[in-house]
């Protein structure tokens, strides 16, 4: 068996525009899923990641490019020859069937027999927590037990690759937080690689275990959750996943892994340089909230003063917004370690923000 | 007056049914209470209707006459309710695809083909069925077209005997009716979610599986507002089949027409009417208990 579980290799996909001219929604994305993987394609709407997801299943075949499953080549295989199953993001299932029939849809398709059936539909709504159900029609049943019978009905087929499309866009937040638990929970179970869409970059974080950031039919960068939050390899990767500073400047003095950056308003700092810079190059450094502090730390090399503009206390950390001197406004995230963790400055106040070289990273795109 | 009005919630609603209720009344329910009535009596030699009570006119009509078995009129209502099926059967399978085809057109060209399948309504029922005479009789546009080719092909022809006749009638039908059966499956099968076609293919099954297994059930409330709408008028119709089937085709609605209008017969033509009316609500009762009702009709 091949050692990815799902293969593009240079894909592109081109449609026609409402105009008659050609839209690219996907642009030479080669991506490698290894199998038992949890992997997630996340991006806003319109980033090509659904459009990729479809190619996979069949419904869109590539204008260009190959996709792999299992290192077979799928060419222009229809949806219903491929070793993979589907849940949508509306469900799609059949309103004039039974929860029991609905499951059962697939294996008769593909010919199993009866009580084979009737032993995987059983075992399958088990799995998915409801048992009972069978009899049910859809439209009698809630959003998230419609979302699991959907689960059940693809699971059931024991599919190579499951291929999720925002399964949880429908459900409110409290029973998205279950569902994710229980996707993971479920997907450790079967053992089955799970491709999952999703504009949710915090969805991607707590369930993926790498993830594909695509913005404009590109698949910008690949990685684990850690990966992509501590070494974003862009500035639209690092923006989009959690919060971020921006600070534009240009490259004083290069070192081996780090340059020295001066920044308008006569301030420069230290930061690792992932990629190679040159003296005289314009980049941007980006530091997360919560690596920047506004409590004294010897250990930060890098020091930036400016006044407090707001404070917003959230319980869990005081978030400080703080205008440098060169003009730029940062935010600063402080941790309330204790219940009577006091304010470390007020508005208004002039302050002196520090990082470590390491929080902050040089991106050239 | 109004402020009470205002304060009677029942009153009100008595006051925004009270036309149609009239309307009902005086168009549906007293006329249909006479022809009941009607159908129990006798006719005298001049005819006018005696009203008396006598089953005379259903027994007739089921075959029993004073002079023996006689199963003219039997046969006059198998004849239509044969005709009724084979009519909606014939509309259904040209409707189906018709009505396919322009769901999954374009959502713009729609509206567009769905005007054109009603433009022929624009024009009158009647003349409609003579233009049918014309495509239809021997000398007709069917007959020369046919002729002209087999002149070209050097082969003999005889023009077709297709007017007067029970199939002109039935091509009639099914002409009429055509539209009326587009709609409701159209209506029905344009809202179907596209991605239950998708998930469909995702389970394995083809074109061919998905439409059975999909596609069909869910456009079953469609085909069951068109069957009411074409099985009805069409076992009923009198126009048609005259103009169409001349004297050769007569259907029940062409007995009642003529026992009122020629024979002066209404006891025995209300009777004929009931009969009809029975067996249309029986079959109808039957039908949407078997299939469901169609909640097309308010659509269609």
């Amino acid at each position: 068996m091949a050692e990815y579980a799902v293969e593009l290799r240079n894909v592109w996909k081109r449609f026609p525009g409402p105009g008659g001219e050609v839209v690219t929604a996907v642009k030479n994305v080669s991506l490698q899923i290894y199998d038992g993987e949890f992997f997630a394609l996340l991006g806003p709407s319109g980033c090509g990641k659904t459009t990729s997801l479809r190619m996979i299943a069949g419904f869109e075949l590539p204008s260009e490019g190959e996709i792999f499953i299992h290192g077979r080549p799928m060419g222009k295989t229809p949806p219903y020859q491929r070793p993979v199953n589907t849940v949508f993001q509306s469900y799609a299932l059949f309103p004039h069937m039974t929860i029991g029939e609905n499951v059962a849809f697939g294996l008769q398709m593909k010919g199993v027999d009866k009580k084979e059936i009737a032993r995987r539909v059983a075992e399958a709504l088990e799995m998915v927590r409801l048992s009972g159900y069978e009899k049910r029609k859809p439209k009698q049943l809630s959003g998230g037990q419609q979302q699991r019978v959907a689960l059940a009905r693809a699971l059931v087929n024991r599919p190579e690759v499951l291929l999720l499309d925002e399964p949880l866009g429908a459900l409110d937040l409290k029973l998205r937080k279950e569902m994710q638990l229980e996707l993971k929970r479920l997907q450790r179970e079967v053992g089955i690689t799970f491709i999952f869409v999703t504009h949710d970059q915090e969805e991607a974080l707590t369930m993926s275990d790498r993830i594909a950031v695509m913005e404009g039919g590109v698949a910008l960068q690949v990685g684990t959750a850690n990966d992509i939050y501590e070494h974003p390899n862009c500035r639209f990767v690092a923006d989009f996943i959690g919060e971020t500073n921006f600070l534009d400047g240009t490259v004083a003095e290069v070192d081996t892994d780090k340059a020295r950056i001066d920044l308008p308003g006569g301030v420069s700092l230290w930061a690792h340089t992932p990629q190679r810079v040159a003296v005289g190059q314009a980049v941007t450094v980006t530091v997360r909230p919560e690596k920047m502090h506004i409590r004294p730390n010897a250990t930060d090399v890098n020091q930036v003063t400016g006044y407090v503009t707001d404070i917003v206390y959230i319980g869990t950390d005081t978030h400080y917004g703080v205008v440098l001197s060169g003009g730029q406004t940062i935010r600063v995230r402080e941790q309330n370690y204790s219940a009577e963790s006091r304010l470390l400055a007020r508005e208004g106040e002039a302050v002196c923000v520090r990082f470590s070289i390491e929080a902050a990273r040089v991106l050239t795109e | 007056m109004i402020q009470h009005i205002r304060e009677n919630r029942r009153l009100q609603g008595f006051l925004l049914i009270l036309p149609a209720m009239f309307v009902m009344v005086t168009l549906l329910v007293i006329p249909l209470t006479l022809t009941v009535i009607t159908s129990f009596g006798q006719r005298d030699a001049d005819g006018n209707v005696i009203y008396t009570f006598t089953l005379e006119n259903y027994w007739r009509l089921l075959g029993f006459t004073e002079q023996g078995w006689d199963d003219l009129y039997l046969r006059i209502l198998l004849r239509s309710l044969w005709l009724a099926v084979q009519t909606t059967v014939i509309v259904i399978l040209m409707a189906y695809p018709l009505a396919y085809f322009i769901a999954r057109s374009p959502e713009k060209r729609r509206n567009f083909l769905l005007f054109l399948v009603l433009v022929p309504l624009w024009t009158n029922f009647v003349i409609r069925i003579y233009a049918w005479v014309m495509i239809l009789r021997s000398q007709g546009v069917f007959n020369s077209t046919l002729g002209a080719m087999a002149g070209l092909l050097n082969v003999p022809f005889q023009p077709l005997d297709l007017y007067p006749s029970q199939t002109a009638v039935l091509i009639g039908m099914v002409y009429e009716f055509l539209p009326f059966m587009i709609l409701p499956i159209y209506t029905s099968l344009e809202k179907i979610e596209p991605s239950l076609y998708e998930a469909a293919a995702d389970l394995y099954a083809n074109a061919f599986r998905t439409f059975w297994r999909v596609t069909v059930p869910l456009s079953m409330p469609g085909i069951v507002a068109g069957t009411i709408l074409t099985f009805i008028p069409v076992i009923g119709t009198f126009v048609v089949s005259d103009i169409l089937g001349g004297r050769q085709v007569i259907l029940v609605g062409n007995l009642v027409q003529r026992q009122f209008l020629d024979a002066r017969n209404p006891p025995f033509g209300a009777a004929a009417s009931i009969i009809l009316l029975v067996m249309t609500l029986v079959l109808t009762l039957y039908y949407t208990r078997r299939f469901g009702l169609g909640e097309e009709i308010a659509a269609g």
